[in-house]
Formats: structure tokens, sequence, C-alpha cells
């Protein structure tokens, strides 16, 4: 299977992120009998979101297996099976029940490899839907990717993009190791172009999505459209952004990021996730240690989440997290002031 | 074996027992050798910790060498068990080889897990062993998932899981049962049952008075059994390995036993009398089996010494290889946090 980091050609069939994740679980079961799907209604309901949507009328319900509640169970489940020559790819429903989860990811998977002196991997994948949009509040709204994106032993991604989400969960079944997928509820729906074949987009490698001179926005998920959507608001200004969209939080690829704040010497770090303790934290933690703190002309900026449970009320809600306005006006203060 | 093949190839013994009578004298003298092989490994491992030759601190399962030793005597060499903090016995008993045991105790490089895990990880992934566990129930989602690997590879292994009395009571313990009940997958859940947490007494921390009582809401047999009875303990193992591995399901046997040194170093005894500990070393499982071996003319005393003894060098060897084995390289902390 190629890895594929470049645009797709235009002309490319569209799928959507939905889809394009489907395909993507379909073809890994197709080329590897030890790949299965499991989790609450991925079966004949199709997943919460409509992921799974007919699979299990393809593979069976031997392969395409409906669990009880039982998330602590099902997360363990996935790294027996991992241990033992299977390659699970787990949904968890709403990325926030994952809280119920952590024993066996934190404590289990991520250290098992580690713990037993290498001679057991845990080739596990686990789909999360995240993030804030749909009025579903506290507890089915969070975005939880960086906790862990704090663990040694996990990897984490966050697709944008309905190639990516195909790409990169293609290289998470392929890893050897567990990784995490989180998913934006928001993105099911959007279409985009995605190769028919199998492809990956490896996992630790960062996307510019635009090239520009004043400023780099760093974002993954919904919050890398964001950014570029402000990017080309912000053209029409005279502001030339370039957009990075992390991808992959663990491993990160710091590389990239640093080459662009060298080129435009400022650094906005947007991210759905609560501001404090965040992603944009250790980011700009990276910048400020390296030698790239020499080329800012400006303080790092950071845009998070509010540090608030997300709020039912569509304006509150709206208002706890960044939005392309918000990127639009820090980035124009950053530029034409000196700070967000 | 039928009780007709019995009588023709053992010498009539009108008291001994039918559990103790299946027992050929191979598989007695193999199950006695690995009792004292953990009673001794235990001891040793106890007088190590108190010369200040090894650091951390360790569970100690002495008194309950029955449960680990005749849990594991059905088993085949590719079955698999899930252990847990109270785990050297299960690794012994499984097969595993005490000198590398002894090295991953003292975190030497050439231990099962190179030093990584110690006496709360150690792991024989290829003895089957995938590993003692330091979270109470941890291994019990694990094992649901091991027996899904076995049923969608169409193998005939079993996995067996062990875990302690306060294990029952952790929400993973509900989830597993209930997991491997609805799937009838190839499972032997082992309690061992030693009456406290830490602390707490089973029974002001359980409802029931038998933790096998709780098989009935998963509507798999629940068999308790005294646990300090090498031959009770293979003669409840047996038929629930068999079953497992013909596919009717999973069981769970209760192994009632005791600990007769604290949880762990840090243990004043503060939550039981020295009366009840006596009481229980006079119902010591090595000390029963070999009397009722003796009053059963099945082994002469010199040839249960011989075995003691035997077992003795093995560990005394064992203390030696760990002793004069290396330790890892400071350079290579953070090898094996991910598989290649």
């Amino acid at each position: 299977m190629p890895n594929d980091v470049a645009a797709p050609e235009v002309g490319t069939r569209e799928l959507s992120y939905a889809e394009a994740i489907r395909e993507g679980l379909a073809q890994a079961m197709e080329a590897d009998e030890r790949v299965f799907l499991f989790g609450e209604d991925v079966g004949v309901y199709g997943g919460a979101f409509g992921v799974s949507g007919d699979l299990v009328h393809r593979f069976g319900a031997q392969r395409v297996i409906d669990t009880p509640i039982s998330e602590l169970g099902i997360a363990g489940a996935a790294v027996g099976a991992a241990i033992t020559g299977m390659k699970p790819v787990l949904e968890l429903q709403f990325s926030d029940f994952v809280t119920l989860a952590m024993e066996q990811i934190v404590n289990q998977a991520a250290k098992i490899h580690f713990m037993f002196g290498g001679k057991a991997s845990v080739p596990m994948v686990i789909r999360l839907p995240g993030g804030s949009g749909t009025g579903a509040a506290a507890q089915h709204s969070q975005s939880l990717e960086a906790w862990f994106a704090h663990v040694p032993g996990l990897k984490v991604v966050q697709p944008s993009t309905p190639h990516d989400a195909k790409g990169l969960l293609l290289a998470a079944i392929d890893d050897p190791n567990p990784v995490l997928i989180f998913e934006h509820k928001l993105l099911y729906k959007t279409k985009g172009p995605v190769p028919a074949a199998p492809y990956r987009v490896p996992i630790g490698q960062a996307a510019v999505r635009r090239a520009g001179t004043d400023l780099t926005i760093v974002g993954s998920s919904i919050m890398a459209l964001r950014a570029g959507a402000a990017a080309e608001r912000l053209a029409g200004e005279g502001i030339d952004v370039e957009v990075i969209d992390l991808r992959s939080l663990r491993p990160i690829d710091f590389p990239t990021i640093a080459a662009s704040v060298r080129k435009t010497h400022r650094l906005l770090v947007v991210y759905e996730g609560v501001k404090t303790m965040g992603i944009g934290a250790e980011i700009s933690a990276m910048i400020a240690e390296s030698d790239v703190f020499d080329f800012l002309d400006a303080p790092i900026a950071r845009l998070g989440g509010a540090d608030v449970p997300l709020p039912y009320n569509p304006v509150l809600e709206k208002a706890a997290v960044p939005q392309e306005d918000d990127i639009v006006a820090a980035a124009r203060r950053l530029v034409r002031e000196g700070h967000a | 074996m039928t009780a007709s093949r019995a009588a023709e190839t053992a010498p009539v013994r009108p008291f001994e027992r039918p559990e103790l009578a299946a027992l050929d004298d191979a598989t007695l003298r193999a199950a006695l050798s690995k009792m004292h092989l953990i009673r001794k490994f235990e001891e040793t491992a106890e007088a190590s910790y108190m010369r200040g030759l090894i650091h951390g601190t360790m569970h100690l399962s002495i008194g309950q060498e029955a449960s680990a030793v005749g849990s594991t005597l059905p088993l085949r060499r590719d079955d698999y068990i899930l252990s847990t903090h109270r785990g050297h016995g299960h690794c012994i008993a499984k097969g595993a080889d005490p000198a590398r045991m002894f090295a991953e105790f003292f975190g030497k490089e050439n231990g099962y897990c190179r030093g990584r895990g110690g006496s709360m990880h150690i792991a024989d992934v290829e003895g089957g062993n995938l590993g003692a566990n330091g979270i109470v129930a941890g291994g019990l989602p694990i094992a649901v998932g091991v027996g899904m690997s076995i049923t969608m590879q169409k193998q005939d292994r079993v996995c067996m899981v062990f875990f302690g009395d306060g294990a029952t009571n952790e929400g993973a313990f509900h989830e597993a049962l209930n997991m491997a009940s609805i799937w009838k997958l190839p499972i032997v859940f082992v309690c061992e049952n030693n009456k406290y947490g830490m602390s707490m007494d089973i029974a002001r921390a359980m409802a029931v008075p038998n933790v096998a009582d709780r098989a009935s809401a998963y509507a798999m047999p629940g068999v308790a059994v005294d646990g300090n009875d090498l031959a009770a303990v293979v003669a409840a193992a047996r038929p629930a390995v068999a079953r497992a591995r013909s596919g009717g399901g999973p069981t769970l046997v209760e192994c009632k036993t005791y600990r007769l040194r604290g949880h762990s170093k840090s243990d004043r005894n503060l939550y039981r009398t020295k009366e009840e500990i006596e009481t229980w070393r006079e119902n010591d499982a090595i000390r029963r089996l070999e009397k009722e071996l003796l009053a059963q003319d099945r082994f002469a005393e010199a040839e249960l010494r011989a075995i003691e003894q035997a077992a003795q060098q093995t560990i005394d060897s064992a203390l030696a290889f760990a002793k004069a084995s290396p330790d890892p390289e400071p350079s290579d902390l953070t090898r094996d946090v991910y598989a290649e």
C-alpha cells in the first residue's frame, strides 16, 4: 500500500468523510482477515453516525460486531485481541465515553509493549467521534485528544478531510501500536476527493495546507479547516497566512511547524480542546524552547476552547470554541498589532 | 481417566478421595514440585527484599500455591493465562523459568521483561502468560479479547484469567463475564478468594456469600472450591477447561484460599488476628497434600523431601543467575515505548 501525502489529483471522485472511513474499513477487512470492527451499534444500526453503514451485511456479524454498552470491557477486549494476533478496530460511540475506558487504554494498551520488554505489541485502533457543534451538550461534545497525546505508547491522529480520514485509518490499522483516531462529528458529511485504491497517510506528518509568509496558523481536525477559511479572508486584507494541518498529535511533526515559523516569524495555534494545559501549550513551549524562538516577531498566541463544560445553548456553544471569525480577528491582531 | 481404567492401573486405596485418585503419581510429583517452587520463590523473594537486594514492593502468594498449580494443571502449553499483581505463582505454574523471573524481579536486562516490568508485570508471552497486572481486574476485559481472538482464529486454545476477590467488585469483572457469556468465549475465570482485598474483608465488600454465586447473573456455571486442596482445584478446573475448549463457554471457578503474608510489604495485619492466620497456616496447601499422600502411601517421606530440595536448588540457582545478570543501560531508556 503506497503512502499518499500529496493532494489528490483533480477529477478524483468525491466521498464524504464518513464514506471515506467506511471504504477504508472495508478495504482493510478485505485485505486482512485479522481486521475486525466492533463497538456499540456498529451492526445493523450502521453506527451512531452512520460510519459503519452496511458493513455488517458485507462482512457478517462475526467481523462487524455489536457489543454491549461496556466501554471499559470492549476497550480491554481490543487489547486482548490485539496481543494475540488480531487487528481490532473499536468504535467508541462518542469520544466522551472514552472516560469509561481510560484504564484499559492508558494502563494496559499504552504500556504493554514497553512493560513486557518489547515481547508483545498492541496493534489496535480506536475511532472516537468528538467535538462540539451538534447541540449535544457537555457529555457528548468534548475534545479530549490532548489527554491521550500525553501518554507515551499511544499514537493520536485527527483527520480533517475525507482523504486523510481514509489514509490515516489505513495507516493506523497497519501500525503495530495502539492508535486513537479522533474523528469530528461535524465533518462526517463533508465531501472531498478520495482515491479509490487503498493508501496510507503516514502518522506523524503534518500537511501545509496553504503557503504564506506573514503568519503560521497551526490547527488540526475542524480547526485546520476553519484556519484555512480564515486565511482566505485574510488574504483579501493583504495578510498572507501559512496553514498547517497537524493531522497527528502524537507523534507531532515539529519540524514542519518549526520550518514554517522560521519563515513567517509569527505563530497562532488553534484548537478545540480546552485552552488550559492543551495542545497549544505544548506547541508554544516547543517553539519557545527551540532556536526558532529567536525568529519570532510577536508573542506566540493560542486560541483554544473556553474553560467551561460545553453548553447546550447554540449561541453559548459556538462561543465556547474558536470560530472562523475568532481566528480572523486573532490573526489580524497578531500581524497588525504584534499581539493577539 | 475413567473409573475402570483407574482401577486397572492404580493400586486399590479404599480411603482415597476420587479427586486425588484421578491424579497419577507423575502428575502429583510435577504439581507438588511446582508448589514447592512457588513457595521457595516467594520466600527467597521476601528474603532478598529484607536484605535490600531489590527495591519496590511485592505481593507474595505464600499459601495460595494449590490454586495456581491446580487451576493451570489442565492447561496446555499453548493455552493462555492472564495474571494479577500476586502473580508469581501463576507464572511458575504455567511453566516459566524461575531464573528469568528472578532476573525480572531484580530489574535485570535478561529478565522476562528486560527489567522494565518488575514483579507486577511479569509476562512470559511465549509460554502463554500474557502478563501479571498491576490494576485490580485489569486482566478481565483483556481475557474477553483473547477469547474473541481464539474464536475468530478457529483455534482450540483456552484463556484462563486469574483475579482476586477484590476484583469482583470492579465493573470490569461484570462487563467481562457478561461478554464472555453472551459470546460463549473459551475462558475460565479463576477467582482466588483469599478473603481480603488489601484490608477489606470480602464479607464486608460483597452482598452474596460466594463469588461463585455471581456466575448465575451471567448464566455460566459458578463453582466454589477449597482452594487449598490441590486435588479439589484440579477437579473444578478440568471440566471448566474442557467446557471452554469444546465451545461450551466460560466458567467461574472460585478458589477459597488465604494469603499467609500481608497484602504487600507495608501490611501490619491490623485487620486480622494472629489466631486467624495460624488457623490457615495449619490448613497450608503443601503440608495438607503431603500429609494425605503419605497417609495414602502414594509417596515416601524421602521422596517428598527430595522434591522440596530440588525446588530449593532450582530457586537458589535462579537467584544466583539474577544477581549475576546485567542491569539495563540508561541509554536504552526510551526503547520499546513504541513497536516498530
